[in-house]
């Protein structure tokens, strides 16, 4: 019997009788992070780091969940457990399983570079890892967040001279406060989306600080959003709700903007390459960390990625999951709609 | 090379037109005449002669990127385009460069004459040396086909607003066959004569396709009709006793239809001539598709002549007697083409035959015959109406007949590119042989963002086998197929080929036993 098994609601380890990030209902799921692809609505008890429940709870309502602190040892059934941050956003984690000396880890999504925000990765030693490579492809790499942060401000500027609101959109949970702690705040005020404000509102709350924003209503006159940015989640892009900053300039951050064609299929102005999944030398870079034999690639160019392990000397294996990685900031998600 | 990566990166960076004409303007005003004519050029479709094979491009990017070269191949189908997956491939620059277009475009030039080795280390040389944007264009360059995403259209108006000069006369002045190597952007744009180059054709005038009814178009008198005919829209030149062809796309075809070459002595000088190269045989058009397998030779050889012979189907007169007539009314166009046509008196050149009609309901009763006589529908020309350049509203439309459509079964699904590389948005439908589903035609657009990402989900989970990026599925969902012609063919397995295949809809309701057969889809040939 494997430690870790893949079954059709998920990941599961049948030592513990627990699954890891589930995409159908059951009695227990340990939870990476609160994206709503790794963390559904329905099972009977959650458990997550610290940082990562109150946006949990507050996006899945009542349930039962339990916390558990980064690198803290957790025994189920005898199973060893504990969650180790993956750098993607606030809370989120690797989950590393041991048992009677064998080692798996569920990197769930994960990011190399530290952001300032999200806990720095770690890389943790296992003997099967398995991993997202939503971006594992050798196209994509990317610049250090500071250089396209002067960017995104440099663009905020520009906009502002002309006269013009900033638009920006990236995912109300994770991205949006990336973006929203690295603004420069001496250009101008940083106004938010609903959904992303509600997150703001959460986070606040556990005692992490953000930088000041202002929530858009529509007691707020047009006028006052000129030479400011707005931050909006990617489904707010397409709606009515856009309409009323005039005259705009419309950015969108996320690792599809790294190709051509995808930035200019959105009928943005500008595209930012900016990313809470590991790039391509990321990617390599912790799965050598891992020392890891055997690696589980989940989702992203998993074909192609786990052909590249083999010829890299790993033993290397598909599996086919509901994790979306970053589709999401470039397909509407219907949860995001939700919450505007 | 950095400001026309700038210029390139402020044209791709927007969607507006006037920012765009903005940016190529002041390009314009920054750059020497060199870099200037260049970028006009490139801007039309006229670039440097490849000189490195994409190839070996492929094989140096992997090897300096470091990576296998199936592993760059499978990056180049999800980006899609080779000169952006090069440039994504390689390690960071070494040191740095700042020399102009045209020096880059000399250089590229200059590896024509080298040995594959010698070509390699100039072409590394040049890699290490320019940044991302920079590869990028330089990639373009070398491998050909740069599209900018920057039409003739809205490079004429930068230049007018550059030269000060009027957008039509700066259009004509930029058509026929010149190249950077052969004339200066003083000699072509600011001191040329039109005379000087006999061969220039006018720019072409496109119609819209109609938006409303025809019957919104208000009184039928007022308005010519003819068939569109489906060929090869040309410009067929007599001048100073020498033929020149010209297809719509600006290509010089004169060499591909010698059955013209008659023509040169039959018509009188300063004659110009707006019509449609068509197949066309025992006195009706053939199918698009013999004239296609004909562009594509090297050599037009009695043999292809004889099996896709062609006419010139005359649709106006732009210049007679020497004289640009453009601005005369229709009506009175038409009136000198009869008299051209019927004065030259031979069968390769037929005069495209007027539609006529009391009211709308009796045009649109012709336009029902359109699949019969082989054409696509009817072309409105209001009788006053000049002749425009490019594509204009208003005085000119196409009412084309609406598309074939099939219901068939997807069996194959494979990724998309660039954005949509996560998505399955190429599939191959089938129809129904017996109890046998028949592969006939791959159809990629047509669908919303929404409507890929649900069928994404359902092909993952219900694949049955992989073959490199392509997957077969349960056979299960039913979408409409649209296409605008059929043809037997030898090559598919089905017998068919279809002509401009997409999918018009998503047929929820249809359970996938409902599908058509290959049987209807023949009724259709
Ligand atoms: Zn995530």
């Amino acid at each position: 019997m494997a430690l870790l098994e893949f079954r059709k609601e998920g990941i599961y380890c049948p030592a513990a009788d627990i699954y890891i990030d589930p995409w159908r209902r059951v009695k227990r799921a340990l939870i990476t992070h609160g994206h709503a692809d790794h963390s559904r609505w329905g099972h009977q008890y959650y458990l997550s780091t610290t940082s990562a429940m109150p946006v949990i709870k507050y996006r899945l309502g009542d349930i039962r969940i339990e916390t558990v602190a980064y690198g803290e040892k957790k025994y189920i059934n005898g199973v060893q457990f504990s969650f180790h941050p993956a750098g993607h956003i606030l809370g989120s984690a690797q989950i590393r399983v041991e048992h009677k000396g064998e080692v798996w880890v569920v990197s769930g999504d994960y990011k190399i570079e530290e952001d300032g925000f999200a806990e720095a990765y770690e890389a943790v030693k296992c003997h099967s890892f398995i991993t997202e490579c939503t971006f594992g492809l050798p196209i994509y790499k990317w610049k250090p967040q500071q250089e396209v942060f002067q960017a995104i401000n440099q663009w905020w500027q520009q906009n502002k001279s002309e006269g013009k609101v900033s638009v920006l959109s990236g995912y109300s949970l994770g991205k949006a406060q990336r973006i929203i702690q690295n603004l420069d705040t001496s250009i101008g005020k940083i106004y938010t989306h609903g959904a992303v404000e509600n997150v703001n509102e959460v986070i606040r709350q556990q005692g992490v600080r953000l930088q000041e924003t202002t929530r858009v209503t529509a007691a707020i006159h047009k006028k006052d959003f000129i030479g400011h940015i707005v931050i909006c989640p990617p489904s707010a892009m397409g709606s009515p709700w856009i309409k009323k900053f005039k005259p705009v300039s419309l950015g969108v951050a996320s690792g599809w903007m790294m190709l051509r064609g995808a930035r200019r299929r959105r009928a943005a102005d500008r595209g930012f390459v900016l990313s809470d999944h590991v790039d391509w030398p990321g990617l390599n870079q912790a799965i050598k960390a891992t020392e890891a034999e055997r690696i589980f690639v989940t989702h992203g160019y998993t074909d192609i990625f786990k052909r590249w392990l083999i010829e890299e000397g790993y033993e290397a294996e598909v599996v086919e999951t509901e994790y979306e990685g970053e589709l999401s900031e470039i397909t509407d998600s219907k949860e995001e709609k939700a919450e505007e | 090379m950095k400001r026309f990566a700038q210029l390139f990166t402020q044209l791709d960076q927007t969607t507006k037109i006037n920012t765009k004409v903005n940016a190529l303007a002041h390009y314009f005003q920054d750059a020497d005449d060199k870099d200037r004519l260049w970028t006009v050029a490139i801007l039309s479709h006229r670039r440097p002669k490849r000189t490195v094979t994409t190839t070996l491009l492929r094989h140096w990017a992997a090897e300096y990127g470091n990576i296998p070269l199936w592993l760059f191949e499978e990056s180049y189908h999800v980006v899609g385009d080779l000169a952006e997956t090069i440039a994504l491939s390689l390690p960071p620059k070494e040191s740095d460069q700042d020399q102009s277009l045209s020096y880059w475009i000399d250089f590229i030039k200059s590896l024509g004459a080298l040995e594959e080795e010698e070509k390699q280390e100039k072409v590394l040389w040049a890699w290490r040396q320019l940044d991302d944007a920079e590869r990028f264009i330089f990639n373009k360059l070398i491998t050909g086909g740069f599209r900018i995403g920057v039409s003739q259209k809205l490079m004429v108006r930068a230049l007018a607003k550059y030269t000060g000069m009027e957008e039509n006369i700066l259009a004509h002045r930029l058509m026929g066959d010149w190249t950077p190597d052969t004339t200066t952007f003083q000699d072509l744009i600011i001191t040329a004569d039109p005379s000087d180059d006999l061969s220039k054709p006018y720019p072409f005038y496109l119609a819209y396709a109609l938006e409303g009814e025809a019957q919104d178009l208000g009184m039928p008198e007022a308005w010519q009709a003819e068939r569109k005919w489906d060929g090869i829209r040309g410009q067929l030149i007599v001048r100073n006793g020498e033929l020149f062809v010209w297809s719509r796309g600006e290509e010089l075809v004169t060499d591909k239809f010698p059955e013209y070459k008659v023509l040169a002595e039959r018509l009188p000088n300063g004659t110009v001539i707006d019509g449609e190269i068509l197949p066309f045989k025992d006195g009706q058009p053939l199918t698009f598709n013999l004239l296609q397998t004909r562009i594509g030779r090297k050599n037009v050889t009695k043999a292809v002549m004889s099996k896709a012979p062609v006419v010139l189907m005359a649709y106006d007169l732009l210049e007679w007697a020497g004289e640009d007539i453009r601005q005369k009314p229709m009506a009175e166009r038409r009136k000198l083409l009869e008299y051209a046509v019927a004065d030259c008196h031979h069968e390769v050149l037929m005069l495209s035959p007027i539609v006529s009609f009391s009211n709308w309901e009796a045009l649109a009763q012709e336009r029902a015959k359109s699949r019969e006589l082989h054409s696509e529908g009817i072309m409105l020309k209001r009788k006053d109406s000049d002749y425009k350049a490019g594509r204009k509203k208003g005085d000119w439309w196409k009412w084309k007949i609406d598309p074939l459509t099939i219901d068939a079964v997807m069996i194959y699904a494979q990724r998309g590119h660039g954005r949509r590389a996560n998505l399955y948005t190429d599939f191959t439908f089938a129809v129904w042989d017996g109890e046998l589903l028949v592969p006939f035609t791959k159809a990629y657009s047509g669908l919303t963002d929404k409507e890929f990402g649900a069928i994404t989900a359902w092909v993952k989970k219900n694949t049955v086998e992989r073959f490199g990026p392509v997957r077969s599925v349960t056979p299960h969902h039913v979408f409409e197929i649209a296409f605008e012609g059929i043809n037997l063919s030898k090559r598919h397995k089905s017998g068919v080929a279809l002509r401009f295949p997409r999918i018009s809809r998503w047929r929820k309701d249809k359970p996938k036993e409902e599908a058509n057969t290959l049987d209807d889809l023949k009724s259709l040939l």
